[in-house]
């Protein structure tokens, strides 16, 4: 454990007894002992199994779809297609605000009706006894397709006349920035570097694919309970089905990995149409090879930074284009699109500067939200870049970075003027540091370091005007209970809450339940999306727990005859603080305040800042509410032979403002060294004309436990963070620095620099080769 | 399935030991002892992949860690299957158990079950592991979220803690 308080630090928040500790997570005990309940493990009397027919055509017209052999199979209860659907024919795939506010026409029909757009499109639902007999009925549905011409790469489907995917032409989603003067910025510059970074689709591969329940009750509400970051759903599946808002009830059981892939819609509207027309409980747990087809990979980008320096490495231009492949349906690729557009320069600040975004519809598989969320493809670039200057200007990058910096104050990308610490150099030079000496090389192996900064928001886009409500109240026994529909998605989202409220309250954490993700009966809090969870939920509950002590307190004052001021709370005690012999126990506060009619609950909502938008032409406006700032660091060995990388060290630092439970953030910091290893060396979705070709954990590989480096987590509390306590959002930043920090790593072995991930054993040989023969 | 299919099909009485309880259920060939277990209710034996690829569903099987997915019901018959409910409990929890909550080993919980189960019949195999060993006994189970550290860790300790166990008793 490392742990750094720099003195540059705002105060310290020196009373805290529980935030900050590496306590037990109250998620913990149950996933240890079996007993955590997940979507999947739910079953209900009569119930039955649902599956999927999914198309096996990228770009194809259905000419005709025939379900009688299926429907008149013994044991099957419904089959449903296009045709049985209500007349909505679409579900908004967008991220569900708290004002309910459709930001983006992104609607994807339910279940293809006449076309099918990519391989994998869900084509029939089928409900059945089990599940054998659901996937047997699945065999007996007959489908004609035309086949029609596919498109499968971005830049095609840009070209003047290629075919429409959807909508009015292929451009889902394109973004200008403008600042400064570039060609004046350009006419500064000593020198001018240019160069082209790609990267592939990656997988979400959470262990739990997507699983859900749904059922008609006893008031005639139809209930959903999935594995999902997004209980505001239910509002989706209503619109989408016809039914009101207030007859949907999503409940997010304990979700077994989301990373964005159960962000938007995954199963729930299809469980939704089949309980509804069998009348009967119904559950969906996709198979493997179907989770993969049934949420959204990360976006392929190709990203091409052309970057004015003058001799003493200061940016005095920069003019980047960056092109994602949305796939078939816009899902969120918007919205990804303008992270990746206002990470594009890093952490730095490029006063004369030129984007131009533009996301464009394929055939193949629709992209999605992926933890960095188009913002960490964008820095690799970005980082990359960094090292490419430094070398041709015969310097050492970190001098690089530290003459470019934003710094507290500055204007980013969009003209938003940077409010919170920037501890990038701090961050970066822990990291390096830890590294420590290199090991020499050997005949076979070369030894690389690389470091990786990065700027990534937390909180949704601010025209998003997001929210969030936490209800805190305390029972005549003393414990505690928090309500929020905050979904619990692995990273410790609900038992924060319980931690924040047992400091506020001064009650050991374990006297405090959660009550989480139920969205009829817990407030609503927002999606576990976006760095948010933390931060939005953490401050409603903060703020309910505080009202809820300063009720407390003010009982107890007027008991003691003192002040609220004098009194504190701890260990579910009231006591005067410079009298602390004088206090009353918690469980004895609580009845003098229901005596005298005092709340002893509060419902609170933290409201994020929010603005209106940016400009259209320049891309200036306030987009995010914070950034969190931070670095990785890698030592690799590549082996020239056989051209293998091998990490060898993987460090994290990052100012996560205030840490709330600090082995749970440097949990997120060591997975997240390791899913950013397999996205620089060895994760890649492979489509054939749109076909995936890696459908399974044996050809879709991610890192195993033999692939583990020695993973170090530095964690800094600048406290100036929108969170609780200061807190800033880690769950995605800590991702966004570690794949360009191993592209850096391999760069410094081999001394050439690998612009396409994933950095595999054939792309290192041919580079070596290549290298060679330019000699 | 045509009729000859279905005439095929051969269902079998079979008896398992599940964390000590006898079960005596009737199973078609090919149904999975995952499967089977999950039927019975031993719903902490988790499936993703039903391959063989993730180590989700690993169980004991006469002490011997098994991806449950791979293995057919009728070659569980007569023997016994530990799952991670069968080590311990709150009341009386393994070492392993401890170790995994004191060091905040599992994240999003779904490869835990599997994941304790695998550290198990390492630690009957190799009771003083090296990281090595640890890192090749886990190799059959994919965690997304933890980075493994944890992991690693929980069972190192938990290795001391049953060494401790052993000396003292």
């Amino acid at each position: 454990m490392n742990r750094i308080e720099s003195p540059a630090a705002s105060t310290a928040n020196l009373q805290l007894r529980q935030v900050g500790k590496p306590l037990v997570r109250t998620d913990s005990p149950t996933k240890v002992y079996g007993t955590a309940v997940y979507a999947g493990d739910l079953t209900m009397p009569g119930m039955l199994c649902a599956a999927v027919l999914h198309s096996d055509r990228a770009s194809a017209l259905l000419r005709h779809v025939d379900t009688s052999r299926a429907e008149a199979l013994a044991g099957v209860h419904c089959v449903l297609t296009a045709a049985d659907l209500p007349p909505s024919q679409g579900v908004m795939t967008d991220m569900p605000g708290q004002t309910g506010g459709l930001t983006k026409n992104t609607k994807q029909p339910i279940l293809a009706k006449d076309r099918v757009r990519f391989c994998g499109e869900p084509i029939a639902l089928v409900a059945a006894e089990n599940a054998a007999i659901a996937e047997q009925a699945l065999r007996l549905i007959d489908i004609e397709y035309e086949d029609l011409d596919g498109i499968y790469d971005p830049f095609d489907a840009l070209a003047p006349g290629a075919p429409i995917i959807f909508g009015d032409d292929n451009v889902v989603a394109s973004y200008k920035v403008r600042k400064g003067d570039i060609e004046k910025g350009f006419a500064e510059a000593d020198f001018i570097v240019e160069n082209t970074f790609t990267t592939q689709y990656q997988e979400q591969a959470f262990l739990e694919p997507e699983a859900a329940l749904a059922w008609v009750d006893e008031h005639e509400v139809l209930n959903i309970r999935s594995s999902t970051q997004v209980v505001e759903h239910y509002r989706a599946v209503a619109d989408a089905i016809g039914l009101p808002h207030n007859r949907v009830r999503l409940r997010a059981e304990f979700v077994g990995g989301g990373f964005g892939g159960k962000e938007v819609m995954t199963i729930e509207v299809w469980l939704a149409l089949l309980a509804l027309a069998s009348r009967r409980p119904v559950q969906l747990v996709q198979p493997r090879e179907r989770s993969f087809l049934s949420h959204g990979p990360r976006h392929p980008f190709t990203m091409t930074h052309r970057t004015g320096v003058s001799g003493d490495g200061k940016i005095t231009a920069l003019q980047i284009k960056l092109t994602s492949d949305a796939g078939a349906y816009a899902k969120l690729s918007p919205y990804i699109l303008l992270y990746a557009t206002v990470g594009a320069t890093g952490p730095y600040r490029v006063d004369n500067l030129h984007i131009d975004s533009v996301s464009a519809a394929t055939n193949n598989l629709p992209a999605c939200a992926f933890r960095g969320f188009g913002t960490m493809q964008a820095n690799l670039a970005c980082e990359g870049q960094m090292e490419e200057i430094a070398k041709l200007l015969g310097m050492d990058s970190m001098e690089v970075r530290r003459r470019n910096f934003i710094h507290t104050g500055d204007a980013n990308v969009t003209g938003q003027i940077i409010r919170s610490a920037v501890w990038s150099d701090q961050c970066a030079t822990q990291a390096l540091a830890t590294l420590g000496e290199r090991p020499t090389d050997t005949q076979t192996t070369r030894i690389g370091h690389g470091v990786a900064c990065y700027q990534q928001s937390y909180g949704r886009i601010r025209w998003m005007k997001d929210s969030s409500e936490a209800w805190v109240g305390v029972e005549m026994d003393g414990t505690v209970i928090v309500r929020s529909a905050v979904t619990d998605i692995g990273a410790g989202q609900s038992s924060a809450l319980a931690q924040i409220t047992g400091e506020i309250l001064g009650v050991p954490m374990d006297q405090v339940v959660v009550y989480f993700g139920d969205g009829a009966v817990t407030p609503l809090a927002g999606t576990s999306t976006a760095s948010r969870a933390l931060y939005m939920s953490g401050n409603a509950t903060k703020m309910a727990a505080s009202q809820v002590r300063k009720n407390l307190l003010s009982c107890v004052a007027g008991y003691f005859g003192v002040k609220i001021e004098q009194l504190d709370m701890c260990d579910s005690q009231v006591f005067i603080i410079d009298d602390p012999q004088r206090s009353i126990a918690l469980k004895d506060c609580v009845k003098l305040c229901a005596a005298e009619g005092v709340h002893r609950h509060n419902l609170a909502i933290f409201r994020a800042p929010t603005s209106e938008g940016i400009d259209p032409e320049t891309g200036q406006g306030e987009v995010f509410p914070d950034f969190t700032y931070g670095a990785h660091a890698a030592q690799v060995a590549v082996d020239i032979e056989t051209g293998e990388v091998k990490v060898l060290k993987s460090i994290g630092a990052h100012d996560v403002g205030q840490a709330i439970n600090l082995r749970a953030v440097e949990g997120q910091v060591e997975g997240s060294a390791l899913m950013g290893q397999g996205f620089a060396l060895c994760e890649e979705l492979i489509l054939k004309q749109g076909r995936l070709q890696t459908g399974s954990l044996s050809e879709y590989l991610i890192p195993t436990s033999e692939d583990v480096p020695e993973i170090k987590a530095i964690v800094l509390e600048s406290r100036s963070g929108l969170g609780p306590f200061g807190a800033k959002g880690i769950g995605e930043p800590v991702y966004a620095p570690v794949a360009a920090s191993i592209a850096n790593a391999v760069a410094d072995a081999i001394g050439v620099h690998i612009f396409e991930l994933p950095i595999t054993p054939e792309k290192v040989i041919k580079a070596l080769r290549e290298k060679e023969s330019t000699k | 399935m045509t009729d000859k299919e279905t005439q095929m099909i051969t269902e079998k009485r079979v008896d398992i030991q599940v964390n000590g309880q006898a079960c005596e259920i009737t199973v078609p060939a090919w149904r999975t002892l995952l499967e089977v277990l999950r039927e019975l209710g031993h719903k902490e034996v988790k499936c993703g992949c039903e391959k063989g690829d993730c180590g989700a569903c690993a169980v004991l099987l006469d002490g011997k860690v098994v991806d449950s997915c791979l293995t057919l019901a009728w070659n569980a018959a007569g023997r016994s299957v530990t799952t991670v409910q069968g080590l311990g409990g709150p009341d009386n929890p393994h070492p392993l158990q401890t170790a995994f909550i004191e060091h905040g080993s599992a994240q999003c919980g779904y490869c835990t079950p599997g994941m304790i189960m695998a550290a198990k019949a390492l630690l009957d195999d190799i009771p003083e592991p090296s990281l090595k060993d640890i890192k090749r006994g886990l190799s059959g189970n994919l965690c997304r979220c933890t980075g493994y550290t944890r992991i690693f860790s929980a069972i190192q300790a938990a290795a001391e803690t049953l060494r401790q166990q052993e000396t003292t008793s």
